[in-house]
């Protein structure tokens, strides 16, 4: 008899998830599905609206990762105001965007870390739940637990300074920026009271590295196996040189062989060759290369992709980093799903250089903050968020008001191997098994986690998000169910 | 006499997703209640969420009061009720913390235990768009005239001054 073992996070208002996974009646798992419910009402909800307001009005779409929307809808915008892909910008207006860019990668990227992922590193993911969480990191290794909450704060503070205010920034507008850096600000951040200045976060995010690759050395089997399977990967790279650009750049996508399968064109042209797939059982599209095909052209996004995609890291210490990670898989793309950790941490690092040396450029005082040209009446920003690349499309008529708004999110394009991952998870952990076991539910999770999926955004208030796996039969009766 | 105890009002919650802003909301109105009355030991501040990070801010403060929407059907207007830290695990993919989990951070991390309350005001809408429904307007309003009691008479608790002072 088929069972069914389901995984149902239960929100309040959107952005909910269930793993459904069917067992056959031999034990063995024939198939697993991950559903997300995504909320699309969006692009309708800015249609009317005049299109400046878009920068402010898309962080109502994620209180996680406002920044990423922030930026990528002012790109978008900057082509509508003639003020080009966001190399046209003024020197000030684009390192000002950078510096609020790569503050809200660093703190995305330590809050996955420290408080996601390293109680699964530390502890195991059959270890106790009572521990396995940055309670446990906190009880037994106080002083990485302390670093993560300081670096999460420290990258707070840069979004503060640059996106004007924590709530609904409005550093970027169509063009340009609306404020600079002040000599007293940037003061702050670069040469702050220990540990909240931009040394401090190098060294810590060195020793965060080092912390993955002790747990690496000692778990190669599970880091390098788990979840692992061939894909494509896409991200924009710098146009000049094929350089990491989480900013700014052209599309690239190459194969799990490292074959250029979508070689540097323009993120204008990006439904050119990116097209969305429907399928009944979710309510989150399946993005595809068009050329490929449905089933082959599929891709991963996010920080493994990126150092799969891009030639070199332009900041000396995370260079370092990413030649040993490239050396690991001899030069070839690095398919391994938990390597998305190693991956993150060495983005980590490249963002606190980029930091630093971005506080120590004049341009960020400059007064030049807006251009604009002849106005055009389509616009795309692409901009490579934390959890992956993310496109905002926007059309605009004669009465500056917005008509079209596509949105694709890393998540999205992140499903269709997130729906992998759980499926090699499924079979790894579950066949044979008859109950749910905490190990179980976790190593699910953890599949799902090492994309960093953005499934709560927006909303939060008091009581929500219980994660609930149940098991039942073909009658959907329930025969094991765990809640967490 | 003993110095005065800093309290942090501290509102959390999305303003672009209606009666979600409620925190948000309460937090400009208190401020502009403290600035009214000179309370230099009293702050505000707001976020979209709570996170890791706010451990280390609540652990400067004698007190702190949270204040956030909710949805709890046994709640008809608003609770007060203080906070006890707790060890509740990481929630899946889950991009922000409680209040429990956020003052047991702030203990075991730097020693600090503040006097920690939740402010829960009930709301009804949370779709995309700006502003609150009546109904919760209503319940804000209710929820700051207890809040601003709450307030005063730890402002002047230490004075032995009566709290109709600062009404």
């Amino acid at each position: 008899m088929p069972k069914k073992i389901t995984i149902e996070p239960v929100t309040r208002v959107e952005g909910h998830g269930k793993v459904t996974i069917q067992i056959d009646d031999a034990g063995q798992v024939r198939e697993s599905r991950l559903h997300i419910v995504e909320f699309r009402g969006f692009e309708r909800f800015v249609q009317g609206r005049p299109y400046w307001e878009a920068p402010v009005l898309v962080q109502r779409l994620c209180g996680i990762c406002p920044v990423s929307h922030h930026l990528a809808a002012a790109k978008a915008l900057d082509v509508i105001v003639g003020a080009g892909t966001g190399l046209g910008l003024t020197a000030v207006g684009e390192k000002m965007r950078r510096l609020m860019h790569y503050g809200q990668f660093f703190q995305s990227h330590v809050l996955h870390f420290f408080h996601l992922s390293s109680p699964d590193f530390l502890f195991g993911i059959d270890a106790d739940p009572a521990i396995r969480n940055i309670i446990g990191v906190a009880m037994h290794h106080k002083d990485l637990a302390v670093q993560g909450v300081m670096m999460r704060k420290y990258g707070q503070e840069v979004i503060k300074y640059t996106a004007g205010k924590k709530i609904h920034g409005t550093g970027a507008i169509p063009g340009g920026i609306n404020k600079n850096l002040s000599i007293e600000e940037r003061d702050i951040l670069l040469h702050g009271a220990d540990p909240l200045n931009a040394d401090k976060m190098v060294e810590w995010s060195v020793a965060a590295l080092e912390f993955f690759k002790a747990f690496h050395k000692n778990n190669k089997t599970l880091v390098d196996t788990f979840a692992e399977f061939p894909s494509n990967h896409l991200s924009i790279v710098r146009a000049a040189d094929g350089a990491l650009d989480l900013y700014n750049g052209v599309l690239r996508a190459v194969d799990s062989e490292g074959n250029r399968i979508l070689d540097d064109v323009d993120c204008q042209d990006y439904n050119k060759y990116i097209e969305e797939e429907v399928r009944s059982w979710s309510y989150m599209k399946f993005p595809y290369l068009k050329h490929l095909g449905k089933e082959k052209g599929w891709y991963r996004v996010g920080p493994l992709s990126r150092l799969n995609t891009c030639d070199f890291i332009p900041t000396p210490l995370a260079q370092k980093e990413f030649e040993e990670f490239k050396a690991y898989t001899n030069g070839k793309p690095n398919n391994m799903t938990l390597h998305y950790h190693w991956a993150r941490l060495i983005e980590t690092l490249h963002a606190a250089e980029e930091i630093r040396n971005l506080l120590k450029d004049p341009d960020l005082q400059n007064e030049d903050l807006v251009i604009k040209g002849e106005k055009t009446h389509k616009g795309v920003g692409v901009i490579e968020a934390p959890r992956g690349t993310l496109f905002h499309h926007y059309e605009i008529n004669d009465n500056d008001q917005i008509t079209l708004a596509n949105l694709i999110v890393s998540t999205t394009n992140n499903n269709e191997p997130m729906n992998v991952a759980v499926n090699h998870t499924a079979k790894s952990f579950m066949n044979g098994q008859k109950e749910i076991t905490e190990g179980m539910m976790n190593a699910v999770e953890v599949a799902i986690r090492a994309y960093d999926p953005c499934l709560s955004c927006a909303t939060h208030a008091l009581g929500k998000m219980p994660l609930q796996m149940t098991l039942v039969n073909s009658k959907n009766e329930i025969l094991d169910q765990k809640t967490k | 006499m003993e110095p005065k105890k800093r309290v942090l009002v501290y509102g959390y919650g999305n303003p672009g997703r209606q009666d979600d802003g409620i925190g948000n909301e309460m937090v400009n109105m208190i401020q502009r209640w403290i600035e009214t009355h000179h309370l230099t030991c009293m702050q505000t501040d707001s976020n979209y969420q709570l996170n890791i990070e706010d451990a280390e801010k609540i652990s400067t403060w004698d007190i702190v009061v949270f204040v956030d929407a909710t949805q709890e059907t046994r709640i008809n207007e608003y609770k007060f009720k203080p906070v006890e830290p707790s060890e509740a695990q990481v929630e899946f993919t889950m991009h922000a913390v409680s209040p429990e989990y956020v003052l047991h951070l702030a203990q075991k991390l730097f020693n600090k235990s503040p006097e920690t309350y939740v402010l829960a005001i009930k709301g009804y809408e949370f779709e995309l768009k700006e502003g609150l429904t009546d109904n919760a307007k209503l319940n804000l309003e209710q929820a700051f005239q207890f809040l601003t009691r709450q307030l005063a008479g730890w402002a002047l608790i230490k004075k032995n001054l009566p709290i109709s002072m600062l009404s």
